[in-house]
C-alpha cells in the first residue's frame, strides 16, 4: 500500500503541508481571489501583490487536505518574483502535469515536481489545482 | 445479523478488488450498490415490455403500463400509503422536496409565514426553502440541535409557532446518522396548521416507513440508495393536499384536454408527471422493494445498529479518533461520521481507498452542518445490508495504517 502511496505523499509535499510558506494575508491594495472547491469544501484565500506586471507577493490562507494547501504554499513560493506572464506560464505547465501530459520541463519546476504523482489520483487533481486557479483568475482580473 | 454472505452472493459489483484487494464498500450514504433482481427486471422491461405508457392500443404498450403502474402500487404499499393516487414518480429526493416548494408552497405561503427546517438538512432540504422564502418573503427559521446531534422536542415547540406554514425535516441524518421522532414532530406541526415534509432520503433503505402511522403530509425518498436504479424516486402526499396542487410540469402524459389557449390535468397522481415517465425507473425500484420486503425492514434496521454499535465499539479504540453524533448506537442508523487527529478527511479517504475502503470524505452536501460541527470536512462510512463486522474490520485496520502513515511522513 505505502509504496502507491508514496506516489502521492512525497515528503516534500507533507513539509510544505506541515510548514505552510507565505501563509497569511497581505493587507494593502493587494489582490484579493476567494475560491472553493464546492464538492469537498477546500477553500482558500489568496492574496496577490502586483506591481509593473510583477508578482512581488503572495500569500495564502485556507482550509483543506494535504495536497490542496500544499500544492497552495508551493504555488505562492513560485510565482513570487515572476512576471504575470511567466506566472501563467508556469501554471499552464502545471495543468499538463496534472493532465499526465508531457510538459515543458525546460522551465525550472522545483518543489512543484513533488505534485507530479497526483496526476494518477483522478480524484485528488482538483485539490491541487485549487490554488493555481485562484492565481490566474486574481492575476487575470489585474491585467483586464 | 443479518446473512450477509448469502445477500453478497446478489451484488455482483461486490465481488471485485480495488487497487489490489477486495472491495468494502462503505459508501451507502451516498448510494447503495444494485442486487442482481434489479438489474435483470430492468433488463426484461427493456427486452420483452420496453414501451411507452397509457397510451397505445398494443400488447406491449399494455405490459410496460402494468409494469409502470404495479411499481407504484408496491411503492404504495411500501409506505402504507391510503391510495396510489398519493405515490408520485420523480427523478429522485430534490426533485420531490421542490415539488411541494414550487406547487404547494408558492401557493400557500406569503410574506411573514415561516418555513421550519433543522441545523442537519442536507442542500436539498434546505435551497428549495431557502428559494421559496426569496420568493414569498417568508421567513426560513432552523431548529437548533443538542450538543450530541438530536433534536430535543422542547426546541422543535419553541421554534414552531402559528405563524409556521411548513416543516420540512430530515427523518435519518446523512452526516450524525440521527433518527428524529417525526411522529411527534408532526403533531407539533399539526397543532400549529402547519403541514410537515419529512425527506426520507436516508431512512427508506433503512427502516419501516409507515406514512398514515407518521401522519406526515409529505414524504420525499430516492430509489438509488435503496438498492434501486438512479433517477427514480418517491414524492407522497396527502391526496387532499395534492388534489388542490397545481403541477409544475407541463406537456405530454399529465393532460386531460389540451385546447388551443387553455387544457386540463389528468387526475393524480399523472398530473404531476409530465413528459414519458421514468417507467424503467420505477420498474427497477419495484424489484428493489420487492428485494427488500424478501429481507424485512426490521430486519435491516436492526442489522444497522448492531453494524453502528460495532463500530462505533471498534473506531472509539483508535485514538485521535472522534466521532459525531448521537453516541447511543441505538439513536442511530448505520453511518458513522468521523475524523482522524489532524489528518485530512481526504487523505483519509485515499489511504483506506488504497486498501480497497471506500468511504465518503467532504462537506456531505450539508454545508450549514459541518458550520455547526465547526469543521470543514469530515468522512464518513455508512453500512447496508451486504456490509457485516468483517468489514468494519477492514476498515478499522485502514485507519490505523493511515494513523501510521502519516505519523512516519511527518
Amino acid at each position: 500500500m505505502s509504496s502507491n502511496l508514496d506516489q502521492l505523499y512525497r515528503r516534500v509535499i507533507m513539509d510544505h503541508y506541515k510548514n505552510p510558506r507565505n501563509k497569511g494575508s497581505i493587507e494593502d491594495g493587494a489582490l484579493t481571489i476567494d475560491m472553493n472547491n464546492p464538492t469537498c469544501g477546500d477553500r482558500i484565500h489568496l492574496t496577490l501583490q502586483v506591481e509593473d506586471g510583477k508578482i512581488q507577493n503572495a500569500k495564502f490562507d485556507g482550509e483543506g487536505c494535504s495536497i490542496s494547501m500544499a500544492s497552495a504554499s508551493m504555488m505562492t513560493q513560485a510565482v513570487k518574483g515572476k512576471t504575470v506572464e511567466e506566472a501563467l506560464q508556469l501554471s499552464t505547465t502545471f495543468s499538463e502535469m496534472m493532465l499526465g501530459k508531457d510538459y515543458d520541463d525546460s522551465i525550472e519546476l522545483e518543489d512543484i515536481e513533488a505534485l507530479s504523482g497526483v496526476s494518477q489520483f483522478p480524484a485528488r487533481i482538483k485539490c491541487a489545482t485549487l490554488a493555481w486557479k485562484a492565481m490566474e483568475k486574481g492575476v487575470s482580473e489585474e491585467t483586464e | 445479523m443479518l446473512n450477509t454472505k448469502e445477500i453478497r452472493s446478489y451484488f455482483p459489483i461486490l465481488d471485485q478488488e480495488i487497487n489490489g484487494h477486495p472491495l468494502v464498500y462503505l459508501d451507502n450514504g451516498a448510494t447503495s450498490q444494485k442486487p442482481i433482481q434489479v438489474i435483470e427486471a430492468i433488463k426484461k422491461y427493456y427486452e420483452f415490455e420496453n414501451s411507452n405508457v397509457h397510451r397505445g392500443v398494443h400488447t406491449l404498450g399494455n405490459r410496460a403500463t402494468d409494469s409502470y403502474e404495479g411499481a407504484r402500487e408496491k411503492v404504495r404499499k411500501f409506505i402504507n400509503a391510503k391510495s396510489t393516487k398519493e405515490v408520485i414518480f420523480t427523478r429522485g429526493t430534490t426533485t420531490a422536496i421542490n415539488t411541494v416548494a414550487q406547487s404547494y408552497g408558492l401557493a400557500n405561503l406569503k410574506e411573514g409565514d415561516e418555513i421550519v427546517i433543522t441545523h442537519m438538512e442536507h442542500h436539498s432540504n434546505i435551497i428549495p426553502w431557502q428559494q421559496l422564502a426569496k420568493k414569498t418573503g417568508a421567513v426560513l427559521k432552523y431548529i437548533d440541535l443538542e450538543a450530541d446531534g438530536t433534536l430535543s422536542l422542547e426546541k422543535v415547540r419553541e421554534t414552531i409557532t402559528n405563524q409556521t406554514k411548513i416543516v420540512s425535516i430530515v427523518y435519518v441524518s446523512n452526516v450524525l446518522g440521527t433518527m428524529n421522532p417525526i411522529k411527534e414532530i408532526t403533531q407539533i406541526a399539526h397543532e400549529h396548521g402547519a403541514v410537515m415534509v419529512v425527506d426520507g432520503a436516508q431512512a427508506a433503505p433503512h427502516l419501516k416507513l409507515d406514512v398514515q402511522a407518521l401522519d406526515c403530509d409529505f414524504l420525499a425518498f430516492s430509489g438509488h440508495k435503496m438498492c434501486g436504479p438512479t433517477g427514480i424516486g418517491v414524492l407522497y402526499g396527502k391526496e387532499a393536499l395534492l388534489d388542490k396542487m397545481k403541477p409544475i410540469e407541463f406537456g405530454g402524459e399529465m393532460i386531460d384536454f389540451v385546447g388551443l389557449y387553455d387544457s386540463t390535468w389528468k387526475e393524480l397522481p399523472w398530473k404531476f408527471e409530465g413528459g414519458t415517465p421514468i417507467i424503467a425507473g420505477a420498474i427497477g425500484l419495484g424489484a428493489a422493494i420487492d428485494f427488500l420486503e424478501e429481507i424485512g425492514l426490521d430486519e435491516i434496521e436492526k442489522h444497522e445498529h448492531e453494524l453502528a454499535a460495532y463500530a462505533m465499539e471498534k473506531m472509539s479504540t483508535i485514538d485521535g479518533l472522534s466521532i459525531y453524533g448521537p453516541v447511543d448506537a441505538a439513536k442511530r442508523a448505520g453511518i458513522v461520521t468521523f475524523n482522524l487527529d489532524d489528518v485530512h478527511p481526504h487523505d483519509v479517504a485515499t489511504v483506506l481507498d488504497m486498501s480497497g475502503i471506500a468511504v465518503r470524505a467532504g462537506h456531505h452536501c450539508a454545508q450549514p452542518l459541518m458550520k455547526w460541527l465547526q469543521c470543514v470536512a469530515t468522512a464518513r462510512a455508512s453500512f447496508y445490508i451486504y456490509n457485516s463486522e468483517e468489514d468494519i474490520d477492514r476498515l478499522v485496520t485502514g485507519l490505523l495504517s493511515a494513523k501510521e502513515y502519516f505519523n512516519d511522513v511527518f
